[in-house]
């Protein structure tokens, strides 16, 4: 059998011939090998399907994709074969002219698994030179996953002509593939392979060089299994750095919706269980500035973010400077009360939002800078969790600042280090205060735009960070923003190195877990603030 | 305002308060059983299961006040020993169900059959016997709370770090409750119940024996808090409440203190919700999550804290509330309505109903000026470390 058909791939460039010069009419090797569909035979249907994928006719695409889709008809009879349109017209599969209709007594050709297989193959072989790169790589892919010996030839010859130098990469490895599985191929040659497909180093590449059976010869048996260690050492190093990455990303979200709530408690001693509906107040005037952008100036959709996060400070600020005002400057000194009454506050705003936007989900879109993504070696980075980081680590630079440089920073930190003697300085506490409060409530609301990007912007989006963000302050220590920083990350980090070994939920438990007991060791968090003040 | 007065001016509140739940316990049951359906007098058996949850909710009140209102420890999760204390119970009345299942395996509960589980967990050994159900009901939440708070405590977690990681932890239970291969009947919970001891529960007698069962659990749990705040041991509690440090450098052993009645507090809530499940007929993850907690701690606060009939007090007319609001035209603005009473309580109505009441008739009655007394209550919260320093 092998021998047969490779004896039918020598004449391929002589067919190539044939079909350039001979009459329609001109029964050729092509013509032959259509008919042999009509036999109603598997082993003459894999010997057809071989012998038109290789014959580089134009017709070969149409007849092949028809016969996988069950559109290919055969007339035993007549020995007629019909290539039926998905748009009902059929062509005549030998000759490529139309025909009226196909003849009753013509039947769908049919398929095996082990046909099907042949026929993924010859259709991966077929777009090997498609003019579309995207195409190419794809029919490169497919044919490294197959193997298939019969896709030699095709791409061979598209390696020839190929300039394009990932596909070309593509092609190379596609090549190496079926050699390394190629009986008759040298142990030159195998070797040569699997070099080539170690220097591949993913998934594919490694399941391909674990299933190259046992008839191989020893010195490439030897290499293919040192290929496998070092892919798999290269793949352990890559999925470390994924989780990393994962971890990061999570990490700077959670950084986000805690730095505000690391405020308000370090300056304050005010637990603010309405910091999660600030970060809702912020998504939903993303909502709105992007409803009113689509409606009024939809050219401008790319710029909408930049216009939200500002608007969204100054709306999530107002808001928690007014709540400063008329609730929480009268409850200092019991802060279990206000924890309570900020727990009221924010099932008031939770169904007033629900009541003016309705209880499901708001359709925030990614400008076209934010969507998309890069590879980049063995793993996948999305363009908003990039941004979403870098945005993070802006925030908090600038926060750091201002904490550092300005006349407000300066009395913030006064405060938090001691209140009554900031205050017999000079210092108007209560005024700091209402403006810690906004400062922390503006920076939960741009956490609400960056949020926005990758979350469901509903009435409940900010619950789902309240707990997560307190774990992260609780862990971090109070009245210390570096704390708050390593806190999100290693939070961030762990949950997602735990993941894969415990699973989501079982992670995200441990955690809980940890840090339970994490409280016990350091009861005032990582970075405490260190005081001799005696507690009560 | 002397001392004097505050016990004989509690103890006639407690007096009517004790009367009137031992009354609604005999009375409301009597009239459900004996009088025809649909007389004026007759209390109809939905609103018997209805109040029975509501007396529950009244024990947890308790438990929270006797914790928070005397000791100083808020804890925002609460709810995860009463949902324990049900949990015990469902499992038992998992177990009664046998063959009636809609599978019929007279071991394993219908969950665990459709998950194609060949044998029973471990921990549901035992379950199938009443004692040992109701062991576990006060075991478990107890156990739980002795060694969360001889962890917390001994190393000095105070004000908001420990609710906060009172919550955490209950956040935690529900997450594992959620996950089916937890054995607990995952996202559904246990549901489905036949017999308790035998008898059918959604029989009319069962279900008056549950509420009258229910109000005495009502009155006992009343009684051991009533013992444990008027003892020296409750005096201690609120000194450690007032002035935690100053108590540990006078020579009490602040952390045993606070842990005793901390876990005394959880198997009084898993006695609660041990009785809350056979009358409402589910008891599932959602009973663990946070927002349960915090409304808990909300009844007491509505009450007044530190009041013991406040809490008890508190809990049913909030519920009484939402019940009325929930079912009627007005329930899209119940949650306004909550998130405002936890505002205007804290904000104007810090010694809740029976606290401000209380106050109100001692300044009328002996003619001395409330200041005295608004002064003390006041200091009641600063226990925080952040503001004092």
């Amino acid at each position: 059998m092998p021998t047969k058909l490779s004896a039918r791939f020598c004449s391929f460039v002589l067919s190539l011939f044939l079909i350039a010069f001979a009459l329609p009419a001109f029964a050729g090797p092509f013509e032959d090998a259509v008919a042999k569909f009509a036999n109603d035979d598997y082993s003459d249907t894999d010997e057809a399907i071989g012998a038109v994928a290789s014959s580089g006719n134009k017709l070969a695409f149409p007849i092949i994709s028809a016969l996988q889709d069950g559109r290919l008809m055969a007339d035993p009879d007549t020995k007629k074969v019909y290539v039926t349109g998905t748009d009902g017209k059929s062509i005549d599969a030998a000759t490529g002219e139309p025909v009226a209709s196909v003849p009753d007594s013509a039947n769908a050709v049919r398929l095996n698994n082990r046909l099907r297989r042949s026929v993924d193959a010859a259709l991966g072989s077929l777009t090997l030179q498609s003019p579309d790169l995207g195409a190419r790589l794809q029919a490169a892919q497919s044919v490294f996953k197959s193997h298939e010996e019969t896709a030699l030839e095709a791409v061979e010859s598209a390696l020839a002509k190929e300039s394009n130098k990932s596909a070309k990469t593509a092609l190379g490895e596609a090549r190496a593939a079926i050699l390394l599985f190629k009986s008759d191929a040298t142990e030159v040659q195998k070797l040569e392979a699997v070099a080539t497909i170690k220097a591949r180093g993913d998934q594919d590449a490694l399941a391909l060089l674990s299933d190259i059976g046992t008839d191989q010869p020893a010195s490439v048996a030897k290499a293919a299994t040192s290929a496998i260690g070092s892919i798999q050492n290269t793949l352990a190093v890559w999925s470390t750095v994924q989780n990393a990455w994962y971890g990061l990303s999570l990490g700077s979200v959670l950084l986000l919706a805690a730095i505000g709530l690391a405020i308000t408690f370090g300056v304050m001693g005010v637990i603010n269980m309405a910091h999660g509906e600030m970060v809702m107040l912020g998504a939903y005037t993303t909502f709105v500035v992007q409803e009113v952008i689509r409606t009024r100036y939809p050219t401008l959709f790319d710029y909408s973010l930049l216009i939200a996060v500002p608007l969204a400070f100054l709306v999530a600020g107002a808001i928690g400077v007014l709540i400063e005002r008329s609730i929480i400057r009268f409850l200092y000194g019991r802060p279990l009360e206000t924890l309570l009454a900020t727990w009221g506050l924010s099932l008031v705003l939770q169904q007033a939002v629900r009541t003016m936007f309705g209880p499901t989900n708001r359709e925030v879109g990614n400008p076209s800078w934010m969507s998309g993504a890069f590879e980049l070696g063995q793993i996948t980075i999305t363009y908003n969790r990039l941004w979403i980081l870098c945005f993070t680590l802006a925030v908090f630079v600038i926060l750091l600042a201002m904490l550092r440089y300005t006349a407000l920073g300066l009395e913030m930190r006064a405060v938090t280090q001691n209140r009554r003697m900031a205050a017999s300085m000079g210092i108007a506490t209560s005024r700091v205060d209402a403006l810690t409060f906004g400062l922390g409530s503006g920076i939960a609301g741009i956490a609400g735009v960056a949020l926005s990007q990758i979350d469901n912007v509903s009435p409940n989006l900010g619950q789902s960070y309240i707990i997560d963000s307190f774990m992260v302050v609780v862990f971090g220590g109070v009245g210390n923003l570096w704390g708050t920083l390593v806190g999100a990350f290693t939070l961030g980090i762990a949950n997602k190195f735990l993941e894969p070994v415990a699973g989501a939920v079982l992670g995200k438990i441990a955690i809980l877990v940890l840090i339970i007991l994490f409280i016990q060791k350091r009861p005032r968090g990582l970075f405490a603030l260190k005081g001799r003040a005696v507690e009560a | 305002m002397t001392p004097h007065m505050l016990t004989r001016s509690l103890d006639r509140g407690a007096a009517i308060f004790l009367m009137v739940v031992a009354a609604c316990g005999i009375l409301i049951p009597l009239s459900n059983l004996l009088l025809p359906t649909g007389s004026f007098l007759q209390v109809p058996t939905y609103l018997v299961a209805l109040w029975g949850k509501y007396v529950c909710y009244a024990i947890l009140a308790l438990s929270i006040d006797l914790i928070w209102g005397y000791c100083g420890i808020l804890s925002l999760g609460h709810g995860a020993f009463f949902a324990l204390g049900g949990y015990a119970m469902g499992m038992y009345l998992m177990r009664q169900i046998g063959t009636r299942g809609v599978y019929g395996n007279p071991i394993l509960p219908d969950f665990m059959v459709f998950l194609n589980w060949q044998k029973l967990p471990w921990y549901w050994y035992g379950f199938d016997m009443f004692w040992f159900a109701a062991l576990m009901v006060l075991v478990v939440p107890g156990l739980l709370a002795f060694c969360f708070g001889w962890l917390a405590f001994r190393s000095r977690v105070t004000g908001v770090y420990l609710s906060i990681i009172t919550q955490a932890m209950t956040y935690a239970l529900l997450l594992a409750f959620f996950r089916n291969d937890f054995g607990f009947g995952g996202n559904n919970g246990l549901t489905d119940f036949k017999d308790i001891l035998g008898f059918n529960v959604q029989a009319e007698g069962t279900r008056a024996a549950l509420f009258a069962l229910s109000c005495l659990a009502l009155i006992f749990s009343f009684l051991i808090c009533r013992s444990v705040v008027s003892s020296k041991l409750g005096k201690v509690l609120i000194a450690i409440r007032d002035a935690e440090s100053r108590s540990r450098f006078l020579g009490y052993r602040v952390e045993s203190y606070k842990l005793f009645v901390f876990t005394l507090s959880a198997c009084m809530a898993g006695v609660a919700g041990a009785l809350y499940v056979p009358q409402v007929g589910i008891i599932n993850p959602s009973e663990f999550a946070p927002g349960n907690s915090i409304e808990a701690v909300i009844w007491v606060a509505v009450g007044g804290r530190g009041t013991l009939v406040g809490a008890a007090l508190g809990a049913i007319v909030v519920n009484y509330a939402k019940t009325f609001f929930t079912s009627g035209v007005l329930a899209p603005y119940w949650l306004f309505m909550l998130g405002a009473l936890f505002i205007l309580v804290t904000l104007l109505l810090p010694k809740g109903i029976v606290g401000t009441f209380s106050a109100w008739r001692e300044s009328t009655r002996e003619r001395r000026p409330a200041a005295t007394s608004a002064s003390a209550a006041a200091e009641d919260g600063i226990t925080e470390p952040n503001m004092a320093e």
